[in-house]
């Protein structure tokens, strides 16, 4: 009985975060990440994409604590706990920064800018920070 | 498949227009609301890149929105559409999803 109400209720969608600026200056990274662990706890089809400044949000080595602010990076390492294991990175972003993968908390695919027009058109849900 | 991309900066302050319009293609559209209305207008450093954008999206802007900033008479961008509230309503029903670029 619990289970076809849950079944009513239980539409799947699919939910892309596009992850655009820096994670310390403003909330919208430390944000995204809160709304990309609600969408997990429903049991939605989580993916998550960054591009421009948002690929720093993946920086290793961060230590916001220097300025008093909370080091949330380490949550992108437990996303995978919540089933949350698709994460995009634009290639360009990353390479216009001088950045590489090595440069990364996480595993992520690569994906060039020519290919983000293909993922968001997979989508149901786009929120963007 | 189609993205209605919504833009409300203008690209003279942020640079939301630029980071969406190298990102979408074919069957997409942009509709410019709030301070972004301004860049519908020809003229502007952004005219090419919009014009050349149109080639394969679809441009609109939120008419109160231009008219709100003085440029109700202006002469717009010849691929640009103006819509009102509602026509803002049926873009969002005639597209597959929507993207804020905030």
């Amino acid at each position: 009985m619990e289970d076809d109400e849950y079944q009513e209720g239980g539409e799947i969608k699919k939910f892309l975060y596009v992850n655009r600026r820096l994670p310390h200056g403003t909330a919208y990274a430390i944000e995204s990440l809160e709304t990309v662990l609600i969408g997990a706890a429903f049991d939605q089809d989580v993916s998550m994409l960054f591009i421009d400044d948002g690929v720093y949000q993946l920086k290793k080595e961060q230590a916001p604590d220097c300025i008093d602010f909370k080091n949330f990076s380490k949550t992108y390492r437990a996303l995978e706990m919540y089933d949350v294991e698709k994460l995009y990175v634009e290639r360009e972003s990353l390479e216009e920064r001088g950045l590489t993968t090595d440069d990364l908390l996480v595993v992520v695919e690569l994906i060039p800018g020519s290919e983000v027009k293909a993922l968001v058109d997979q989508q149901d849900v786009i929120l963007s920070f | 498949m189609s993205t209605l991309n919504i833009i409300n900066k203008s690209p003279f302050e942020k640079r939301t227009l630029d980071q969406c319009l190298k990102r979408i293609g074919e069957g997409d559209s942009v509709l410019l609301i709030e301070d972004a209305a301004i860049c519908a207008v020809a003229g502007t450093a952004y005219a090419e890149q919009l014009i050349a954008a149109s080639k394969q999206s679809k441009l609109y802007v939120l008419q109160p929105d231009l008219q709100a900033r003085g440029f109700a008479e202006a002469a717009l961008l010849d691929s640009m559409e103006q819509v009102d509230y509602e026509g803002f309503v049926n873009l969002v029903v005639t597209h597959d999803r929507v993207h804020s670029w905030l």
